[in-house]
């Protein structure tokens, strides 16, 4: 739906960075079919483990999107540092990829 | 009574069963404590929803007389429907909810894996699909009702009023007559006397992790198998088959 | 310098939860993202108020699943919000206390069945064209929600469609009862799109920052556009008068909107704001015990999990 609400007297400012809520959040993970790797699709909310399953799988495989759901307090994933992304994951070089090396047409498919 | 009638009356059973929970469990949605349970309670109405359908083609398929799943579902009486009174019990509070689907859920997973066998294909393949569908659905009413009833003191007190609220009304689940025997003999349908065994162990099973106690009155409320229901009925399909009554013949 | 964040921005790559960002720019995105989420929330009930009337089983199943995905994308979008920093709690809070709002249309009643088609047909139609927009917002996780969403919806806007050429192929009664859904339902929908350009005080930033790629005005000729072919198909009038094809500008012109009743229901003063509300606090707030229930059960079971350990 769309929702361009303009702003009206009333309208709170936004905040963020307030208290979390009451039920903890879950990150969920979709395998799509049997080998395929489980894929992040989005989160719930829920007080336990089995009721995260039950809405993720209720949330997220409405269409057979599905073969096996993992969920994860999302309190429990470490991430990376964006600023550190340069030395992190630059660190590519060259010669890992095939085509760095010239191989005369004459030897064939290599 | 004819085979066919007796297997039609039998498929209406089952079919208004399902029909009159769904409507029960569409009146729900956007009603639900979060937004995790809005959807939840969608998918439960639209299985049974689905079930009913199948149901209800089959039976007009066998009675043969030009009434087709909307006919049967839209345009019987009150008196015609032949549900369980358990299905048409009012929402109440989310404990009576979860109650209900719990008792309904415990009686249709051994009655859909039952049915898988039937010597009637078409009976079968509807069962098939159904009990995947009934296992799931009590997966989810039985940790609803553990979390219910081992929750706070309050949800607990909740649980266990709700429990023996709808428990006289289950007794219906298990009523038989004719029509199941007959069905039961020719190996197409089930006699439910013979599911009461898994029933009571589930429901025994799930009580117990719930820290509730097994209901103790003794009164059992039957009737609906033969259309003699509780009161809410009349209301339920009032508004059910509301526009399909005001626009016969027409088509959606 | 350039900051990072504006790199990103020129570079057309999209800003992700952890990336650094302008307040402005997070506030407008939580901003944008918990409107976008209330409105399929609130979305619910209009619709929902047919679901135990609908006219066959297979418009009930339909219709059911329509809602219940109404109900996930309002969950994919808070999820999305909820990466920028604000929790599902504090945004329920938010629309309870009235202080973030939700799309207008939703404070229309659904008084006929044909209200159903309509709003499948007209409402979803104009909130698709502003959503396949936002498949490419600047936003990551919003965009990918709005991926998602848009490859559900796309049966919303044609099951819609065909419920009004059913009644429209149907009796007399039942052709009435289209054309009074689009006559309630035409103005409305247009003005889902929000207020003209020259009036709409936030479009240039949002543009300027990628969250927004069309503006309100564009948006709207374009659903216009679209929409009227289909309208002489079903053999339905919009009840729009100065409604005509300019062969000059390749699109069709139409009517003054009545800003004075847009603004009215913004404000809160639409027919059905308050019963929203009303509703939707009624029903979290009979769901208080039932989500303590939950948490304490989590709490018992974590206790006795530990013991055993």
């Amino acid at each position: 739906m769309s929702y361009d609400v303009p702003i009206i007297e009333g309208e709170a400012e936004i905040t963020f960075g307030g208290g979390a809520g009451a039920f903890p959040l879950w990150e969920v993970f979709v395998r799509a079919s049997r080998g395929l790797n489980h894929v992040h699709v989005g989160s719930v909310h829920a007080a336990d483990a089995d009721a995260a399953m039950q809405s993720a799988r209720d949330v997220y495989t409405r269409r057979n999107e599905g073969v096996s759901v993992w969920v994860v307090p999302s309190a429990q994933i470490h991430a990376s540092d964006p600023h550190q992304k340069d030395a992190w994951f630059d660190g590519d070089h060259p010669y890992r990829h095939p085509t760095f090396y010239d191989i005369p047409d004459e030897v064939g498919h290599m | 009574m004819s085979a066919n009638l007796n297997l039609f009356t039998y498929l209406l059973r089952l079919a208004d069963d399902n029909m009159v929970l769904s409507q029960r469990l569409g009146e729900l949605v956007s009603w639900m404590p979060e937004l995790e349970e809005d959807i939840a309670i969608a998918n439960l109405s639209l299985d049974h929803l689905g079930q009913a359908t199948s149901l209800y083609a089959y039976a007009g398929t066998i009675e043969a007389a030009g009434r087709n799943e909307d006919a049967l579902a839209l345009t019987r009486s009150e008196r015609e429907f032949m549900n369980a009174v358990l299905v048409e019990q009012p929402n109440g509070n989310f404990a009576d909810t979860i109650a209900r689907q719990f008792l309904v859920d415990a009686y249709q997973v051994p009655l859909y894996q039952a049915l898988s066998s039937s010597t009637d294909q078409t009976l079968g393949g509807i069962a098939q699909k159904a009990e995947k569908e009934a296992r799931y659905h009590l997966e989810y009413s039985s940790t609803w009702l553990v979390r219910l009833g081992d929750g706070t003191d309050l949800s607990h007190d909740r649980a266990q009023s709700a429990l023996d609220r709808m428990w006289p009304f289950a007794a219906d689940l298990f009523a038989t007559d004719d029509v199941e025997a007959a069905v039961a003999a020719a190996g197409m349908g089930v006699d439910p006397t013979t599911l009461r065994d898994s029933f009571d162990s589930t429901v025994a099973r799930v009580v117990e992790l719930a820290t509730l106690r097994m209901p103790t009155d003794t009164y059992e409320r039957t009737g609906g198998r033969t259309g003699m229901h509780t009161e809410h009925l009349g209301h339920l399909l009032a508004e059910m088959q509301s526009l399909h009554q005001a626009h016969l013949g027409a088509t959606w | 310098m350039t900051s990072r964040f504006e790199q990103l921005i020129a570079a057309n790559e999209k800003i992700e939860p952890r990336d650094e960002m302008p307040d402005e720019y997070r506030k407008t995105m939580i901003r944008q993202i918990a409107q976008h989420a209330h409105s399929e929330v609130i979305g619910q009930q209009p619709e929902g108020n047919w679901i135990t009337r609908a006219p066959s089983l297979r418009r009930k199943a339909i219709l059911i699943a329509k809602v219940q995905d109404e109900a996930g994308h309002g969950l994919y979008l808070y999820s999305a919000a909820e990466t920028l920093g604000i929790s599902r709690d504090e945004l329920n809070e938010l629309l309870h206390s009235g202080k973030q709002k939700y799309s207008s249309i939703f404070n229309y009643p659904t008084l006929s069945w044909a209200d159903i088609g309509a709003i499948g047909w007209l409402v979803d139609g104009a909130a698709i064209t502003n959503q396949v927009m936002l498949t490419r917002t600047s936003y990551g996780p919003y965009s990918r929600a709005m991926i998602r969403i848009c490859k559900e919806e796309s049966f919303h806007q044609r099951q819609g469609y065909e419920i009004m050429m059913t009644l429209c192929d149907g009796t007399e009664e039942q052709k009435a009862m289209a054309q009074d859904a689009l006559d309630r339902w035409w103005w409305p929908s247009i003005m889902m799109f929000g207020p003209p350009d020259a009036d709409s005080t936030h479009t240039e930033q949002s543009m300027a920052w990628g969250i927004k790629l069309e503006t309100n005005d564009q948006l709207r000729q374009k659903f216009i556009d679209m929409t009227v072919p289909q309208t002489e198909f079903l053999g339905l009038k919009i009840p729009d008068p100065d409604l005509s094809w300019n062969e000059e500008r390749g699109h069709y012109d139409f009517g003054d909107i009545d800003w004075d009743e847009f603004w009215t229901v913004v404000k809160g003063n639409g027919p059905c704001n308050r019963e929203r509300i009303a509703h939707k606090r009624k029903a979290w707030d009979d769901g208080a015990w039932v989500r303590e229930a939950a948490l304490a059960h989590a709490a018992k079971q974590h206790a006795r999990q530990k013991e055993v350990a």
